[in-house]
């Protein structure tokens, strides 16, 4: 039995090994007619909603376009990945080696898409994702850029950075106190960003201060940073314990601006306790630029809904592939790569936008207020 | 100074909870030597109960604590008659049920995660009160404190009320002290129990929903942390002693508040567990334990 179950393990590694054999050189073929597009994203599972915004963005610039690029017709390949890694990597092989795609969009979160680029990689087809935030995405473990991944939104820590900006320069606060989950990626990198950026703004963090995701009481930590009179509190954590570290914090007296990042945006945000504070996001449907009101007006239109970030950012990331396209005049996948990186200040929903040598957007973060009833106001953008 | 003034406060508050959850503990330990891992949930279930009262059905606060009383009171009961005297009525050892308590514990966890039943997501609990500080001498005050101190001194007076002036405290202490001498003279030995069960979950389900309003966010695991500082409470003070479960749960509670605002909160956990080891080290019955000969 385990003398069969080993053979078969073999052959079925042969079996894969041959399947990746296969150059997929061929698949600019000249004189080809369509241009096949992936897109990989969560479309069941608790990340849904992500997955099912992204896609809709995507689909309404390829509409607009009329699914054509020059004289190519575009087609798009999409796949459900729930949010599971493996699967996001078994859709991209599929995709990549049996469907010919030119490009692939997404994956929508960040696990996914850290899977995906070594698939993109290895067959040098260029891949962009709308949404992933993590650093590591674009980047390897060695600090190597990997040269065929791109993405439309900004990277966790830039968040930080511009609130650091925003605090800094708008509102002219010199001390500040650091909260952040010390077994959590997403606000470790936010709070470092800040802190960097605040001081070489000439500002003080008084207080840097560390908590783990089971606490609950927050009281001694607030009647000590009271006694510190800071004017800002930077909290980078999601929606549930932001609420009650804010809330931790008016009890002792704190009532100095608070700010975030995106983790704040959600419906069960405390606001009445956080209205007048400030968070870093993606994009404003408030922002009256025109690439954002003519998205925003004709999202509506096509789906009835306002479209979140997660929608402007998956329509700005096909946006900039059909531009890469176009501007490359072929499907290569090398070709693509260059166009894609070359683009330069392409008119975005989510902003002005280049690419960096990391493959990250150079662009700026929408500044929104928190409003007691729970809505937040466009106040600005940062850089 | 008012500083240090404040944080004890802090601490104070932080205790009080404990406090409530640990007589739980060690009403349950005295009378069937049995530590209720499940007592911790029983918590988070009445902190959900409050809230589901407070929010849903639209019952003011203190009706929606009452509620959440009385159904943690059934809850407890029914843990013990289906989980715990079937072993019991068998002459299971001790580690049996031990073992069912921590089934149970985790049974409640993840069946109330379900999204059918409470669901796993955080919640945030609104505003029970209006936000109110004093500054008292440098002090800041919140109503809420004043709220969770009064409600547990009560709470805590009733209890002894009970145990000491009613005829079924006699009767649990009588248990307490010798089961099977209690059932010669004449007491329902498994009636205690439960009733000691229904007394202990229902403080559990007043210390949920203080809880709640003191650190506004619920969610179906909440009641580990707690349960397992409340239950270390009861064993420092001494387990199987009242007194010694609620001075166990103010010094529980100091610790933590004063290692977070003095040293680090990253060694809060840590210091309160350390002190645990070194009080079981130099009095393995608990500060207030009693160093009673082991019953034949």
């Amino acid at each position: 039995m385990k003398r069969i179950l080993a053979g078969f393990l073999v052959a079925s590694l042969f079996a894969l090994a041959a399947c990746g054999g296969r150059s997929p050189a061929g698949r600019s073929g000249a004189g080809a007619e369509t241009v096949k597009i992936g897109w990989i994203g969560p479309l069941s599972g608790a990340n849904k909603t992500y997955g099912e915004s992204a896609k809709r963005g995507v689909e309404l610039a390829l509409e607009e376009a009329g699914y054509k690029v020059g004289d190519l017709t575009v087609e798009l390949i999409a796949g459900d990945d729930r949010s599971d890694s493996t699967e996001a990597v078994n859709l991209a092989t599929k995709m990549m080696t049996q469907d010919r795609v030119a490009a692939i969009i997404g994956p929508v979160t960040s696990g996914s898409a850290i899977a995906v680029s070594a698939i993109a990689e290895t067959y040098k087809v260029p891949m962009i994702t709308a949404t992933a935030t993590a650093p590591k995405v674009t980047v390897n473990d060695d600090g190597k850029r990997k040269p065929f991944v791109f993405r439309a939104c900004f990277i966790d820590p830039f968040q930080g950075q511009a609130a650091a900006n925003f605090a800094s320069r708008e509102l002219g606060l010199k001390r500040a106190a650091v909260f952040y989950d010390k077994g959590n990626d997403y606000t470790i990198g936010l709070a470092e960003a800040f802190r960097e950026t605040f001081e070489a703004n000439g500002g003080e963090v008084v207080a840097w201060q560390s908590y783990s995701s089971e606490d609950t009481d927050f009281s001694a930590i607030m009647t000590n940073v009271a006694a510190l009179k800071p004017d800002v509190l930077y909290l980078p954590d999601y929606y549930g314990r932001v609420s009650l570290i804010a809330k931790a914090a008016k009890d002792k007296g704190i009532n100095v601006p608070m700010l975030g990042g995106d983790g704040w945006d959600s419906p069960d945000l405390d606001s009445a306790t956080l209205a007048g504070g400030y968070v870093t996001a993606h994009y404003s449907e408030q922002d009256q630029r025109e690439a954002v009101q003519q998205f925003a007006t004709r999202f509506q239109e096509r789906y009835g809904e306002r479209p979140d970030s997660f929608a402007a950012l998956g329509y700005d990331a096909a946006k900039l592939l059909l531009g890469a396209i176009e501007r490359a005049g072929s499907t290569d996948g090398e070709a693509l790569r260059a166009a894609l990186q070359s683009t330069q200040d392409f008119p975005a929903v989510g902003g002005q936008l280049s690419f960096d040598e990391w493959g990250n957007p150079i662009k700026s973060a929408a500044l929104l207020q928190v409003q007691a009833d729970g809505s937040y106001k466009y106040i600005t953008n940062v850089d | 100074m008012e500083h240090l003034l404040e944080q004890t406060l802090n601490g104070l508050q932080l205790g009080f909870v404990y406090a409530l959850i640990a007589v739980g503990y060690t009403m349950v330990y005295g009378i069937i030597k049995l530590i209720n891992f499940a007592h911790g949930d029983v918590f988070m279930v009445g902190a959900f109960l409050a809230y589901f009262g407070f929010t849903s059905w639209g019952l003011p606060w203190p009706v929606a604590v009452l509620v959440s009383m009385a159904g943690c009171a059934v809850l407890g009961v029914g843990i013990e008659r289906l989980a715990y005297r079937p072993l019991r009525a068998r002459g299971a050892p001790r580690i049996a049920a031990l073992i069912t308590a921590i089934g149970v514990s985790l049974f409640i966890e993840y069946f109330t995660s379900l999204n059918f039943v409470f669901g796993s997501d955080y919640r945030n609990v609104p505003r029970v009160l209006p936000d109110r500080r004093w500054e008292l001498g440098g002090i800041t005050v919140t109503n809420v404190q004043l709220l969770v101190l009064v409600t547990v001194l009560v709470l805590v007076a009733s209890l002894q009320f009970v145990v000491y002036r009613t005829r079924v405290g006699k009767a649990m202490r009588a248990v307490a002290q010798d089961t099977d001498a209690a059932r010669l003279m004449g007491i329902d030995v498994d009636r205690i129990i439960a009733c000691t069960f229904a007394l202990g979950s229902a403080l559990a389900a007043a210390a949920g929903a203080l809880f709640a309003v003191a650190y506004p966010q619920i969610h179906p695991f909440m009641g580990i942390m707690p349960g397992l500082k409340a239950f270390t409470a009861a064993v420092l003070g001494g387990i199987g002693s009242i007194p010694g479960a609620l001075l166990g749960a103010l010094v529980m509670g100091q610790v933590e508040v004063l290692t977070a605002a003095y040293v680090t909160t990253d060694f809060r956990d840590a210091i309160a567990f350390a002190l645990l080891i070194l009080v079981l080290l130099l009095r393995p019955t608990g500060l207030l334990g009693k160093t009673a000969p082991e019953k034949v």
